[in-house]
């Protein structure tokens, strides 16, 4: 075992007798959007684009639920959110059964990228853990204004590094046939988005 | 509307021991095969190509990635031990395995001591080349692929042709007709729309991800400063496979390291965009070690050597440990477009395949730095901006050559040395090409010529040379 170890060290250090300085990696890529790019209509039309559906203001909750009766919730979810006839069911530890027979999840998230129309879970305020937003087939999420980023590269420090992260771009989707995506497959396949 | 035709596997027809040129003539005399590799791979690059120009600062993102990953090589003993000091802190357990072998003895422990005989699998390149499930299968373990496009391949008794789409040589109506004949429980009527035929997926999976008690996967990327995993997917299975089982066992090559949480910026805004041309894909889950309450308890990382040290010891070779395994070098190759994957007779087909497949398995596959016309197209599109022909130049210099190339090269050379010689070589080529001269190509020689002419044309040298029409001219 720990022979392995030592044996592949020695092999690495062996390898690269000679080998030289290591290159400084340049880093003049871009980390922002130009300023003045409205970044809030970047993410809608990025998610549009990936077929997820988007809502505006809490008011529309319901809608976004679609009918859903049995909606799982983290249970730090605010209260103000639970809008509509649902039933709103706080996950404390629910079993797979149980949330297999959820209809939707609602929840929030730690942060949005327009750009690439990408959704950050990192388990924080509002968010809960990883099954419940991949068990039920219907995934709502609450994102508000000042968690929305024009780039990747100002979305990684809003992170809690540590935590599991989720990072959802559109609804479950698969480019295996002839490489065209299509959508749904084993995650929520319903993604509706209602922004702040 | 069922065919009914039994699909026969591709890799049972194409001889995965045979040389490139044999095996490639087998796929070259497939016209579905070629169709569906042409239709899917011309998809694809358009759509790479249109997602990779939306960035303006592309070609500085490659600049990067390329210098991140030549930094990892360098550093690559720090790396991983500083990857294991953060990952056990944080609860898993690191294993190294110094070879195939060693790597499918750990995981096939870990599973038997989870109480368990089967496991499902994320889509993983480093469980192929180590040919996991083959070892399972062995010791009376079973391993279900989950990745719609690796169980296509599992129910075919086929082989992956491709490293991101392993279907890709089967069109839509075969993969009705695979799931029909051998799901056992697909929906009768089963059409070939592609949205039926994941819904069939979804059905026959659901059951075994909610149940299962152990999953093994790969990683795209394993964060040394903070010990944590990275798995990039589209269609929830990998969410499914790295949350819901008690156990997970994740399989990294050794070159999988970055230094900084901070550089997924780059990777992760270069590997969808040259993969599937997405400007993300679906789904990327990140953990590090285990957390109480969320996701598996008992979390093993095995560190995968298998050839790769020795490739790091190679400087021009090495670059082929910066490859993110996105598959755009095999989308825009002329050979891979037309041959396949199988043809390549390793995991790693196409040009990546080429400088990969003979450096991790040195002395076998040295066919595979030939199989290239050295476009240049790989390097092109390559997102960490590995250089393959230089490398395959490099192979090729190293590798074998027969005593009947030598001769020829030491002929050629002491007739290129000497001005006269030279000319007097070319004119009485010209003379010797005359019965040819009006097609244009020489396509079919006498022996030995016939072993340049069995796969390339040959210009018929010209009616007078450069020099001779200098001369003219000077007049």
């Amino acid at each position: 075992m720990s022979g392995a170890r030592e044996e592949i060290l020695a092999r690495m250090r062996r390898a690269l007798e000679g080998a030289g300085e290591a290159p400084v990696p340049p880093r003049e890529y871009r980390r922002a959007l130009d300023a003045g790019v409205d970044i809030t209509a970047m993410l809608i039309d990025r998610l549009v684009d990936y077929k997820a559906n988007v809502h505006h203001g809490l008011a529309s909750i319901p809608a976004a639920l679609a009918g859903a009766k049995r909606v799982v919730v983290p249970a730090d979810l605010p209260a103000e959110w639970r809008l509509g006839g649902a039933e709103f069911v706080a996950d404390e530890g629910l079993s797979t059964a149980d949330l297999d027979g959820m209809d939707a999840v609602l929840t929030g998230c730690a942060a949005a990228v327009a750009v690439s129309g990408t959704i950050m879970l990192d388990t924080g305020a509002a968010q809960g853990r990883r099954a419940i937003t991949l068990v039920p087939d219907h995934h709502v999420v609450v994102v508000r204004a000042e968690q929305i980023v024009g780039h990747l590269a100002e979305a990684l420090p809003m992170l809690d590094r540590t935590a599991p992260q989720t990072w959802i771009s559109g609804p479950s989707a698969t480019s295996d046939i002839e490489l065209q995506r299509v959508e749904g497959v084993h995650g929520p396949r319903r993604l509706k988005v209602v922004l702040l | 509307m069922s065919t009914d035709a039994r699909i026969v596997p591709a890799a049972s027809l194409i001889p995965a021991d045979a040389p490139f040129p044999k095996a490639a003539k087998v796929a070259l005399g497939m016209p579905q095969l070629r169709k569906n590799l042409a239709h899917a791979t011309g998809t694809i690059r358009a759509k790479r190509a249109n997602v990779a120009g939306e960035l303006d600062d592309w070609e500085r993102l490659r600049d990067t990635a390329s210098a991140i990953k030549a930094d990892v090589q360098h550093r690559l003993p720090e790396l991983a031990i500083e990857f294991e000091r953060n990952a056990t802190a944080a609860g898993a357990t690191v294993h190294w395995a110094r070879d195939a072998q060693e790597a499918n003895e750990i995981a096939a422990r870990i599973v038997r001591e989870a109480g368990a005989d089967e496991v499902v699998k994320v889509k993983s390149m480093a469980t192929q080349e180590i040919e996991l499930n083959e070892h399972f299968e062995a010791h009376g373990l079973k391993a279900f692929e989950t990745d719609l496009a690796e169980l296509i391949v599992q129910l075919a008794e086929d082989k992956p042709s491709h490293i991101l789409v392993p279907a890709i040589h089967y069109n839509r109506t075969q993969i009705r007709d695979i799931f029909t004949q051998s799901m056992g429980d697909a929906p009768s009527g089963l059409t070939d729309e592609p949205a039926a035929l994941a819904e069939a997926a979804r059905l026959h999976l659901r059951r075994r991800f909610l149940s299962a008690k152990v999953a093994v996967s790969g990683a795209n990327f394993a964060v040394a400063e903070t010990g944590s995993l990275v798995v990039v997917e589209s269609e929830g299975n990998g969410r499914m496979c790295l949350t819901m089982p008690e156990t997970l066992i994740s399989i990294v090559g050794l070159e999988k390291l970055l230094p900084r949480f901070g550089d997924l910026e780059v990777f992760m805004q270069l590997l969808p965009r040259s993969s599937t041309g997405e400007r993300m894909n679906p789904y990327t889950s990140v953990w590090t070690g285990s957390r109480e309450g969320d996701g598996p308890r008992d979390v093993h990382v095995i560190l995968l050597d298998n050839g790769r040290t020795g490739v790091l010891a190679d400087e021009v070779g090495r670059q082929a440990l910066s490859c993110i395994r996105c598959s755009a070098c095999l989308n825009v190759c002329p050979v891979y477009e037309r041959t396949g994957g199988h043809a390549y007779g390793h995991v790693y087909p196409g040009p990546i395949g080429a400088i990969l497949a003979p450096q991790l398995e040195p002395g076998r596959h040295d066919d595979l730095p030939y199989a290239s016309s050295l476009c240049g197209a790989c390097y092109e599109v390559c997102p960490v901006k590995i250089n393959i022909p230089e490398v395959l130049v490099h192979l090729r210099q190293q590798g074998p050559h027969e005593a009947g190339e030598k001769a020829a090269m030491g002929a050629a050379k002491a007739v290129m040395a000497r001005p006269r010689l030279w000319r007097a070589a070319l004119k009485a080529a010209r003379f010797g090409s005359m019965p040819w001269r009006r097609k244009g190509f020489l396509r079919r020689l006498p022996w030995p010529g016939s072993r340049w002419t069995v796969s390339r044309d040959l210009p018929v040298p010209p009616k007078e040379d450069f020099r001779d029409w200098w001369k003219e001219r000077q007049r």
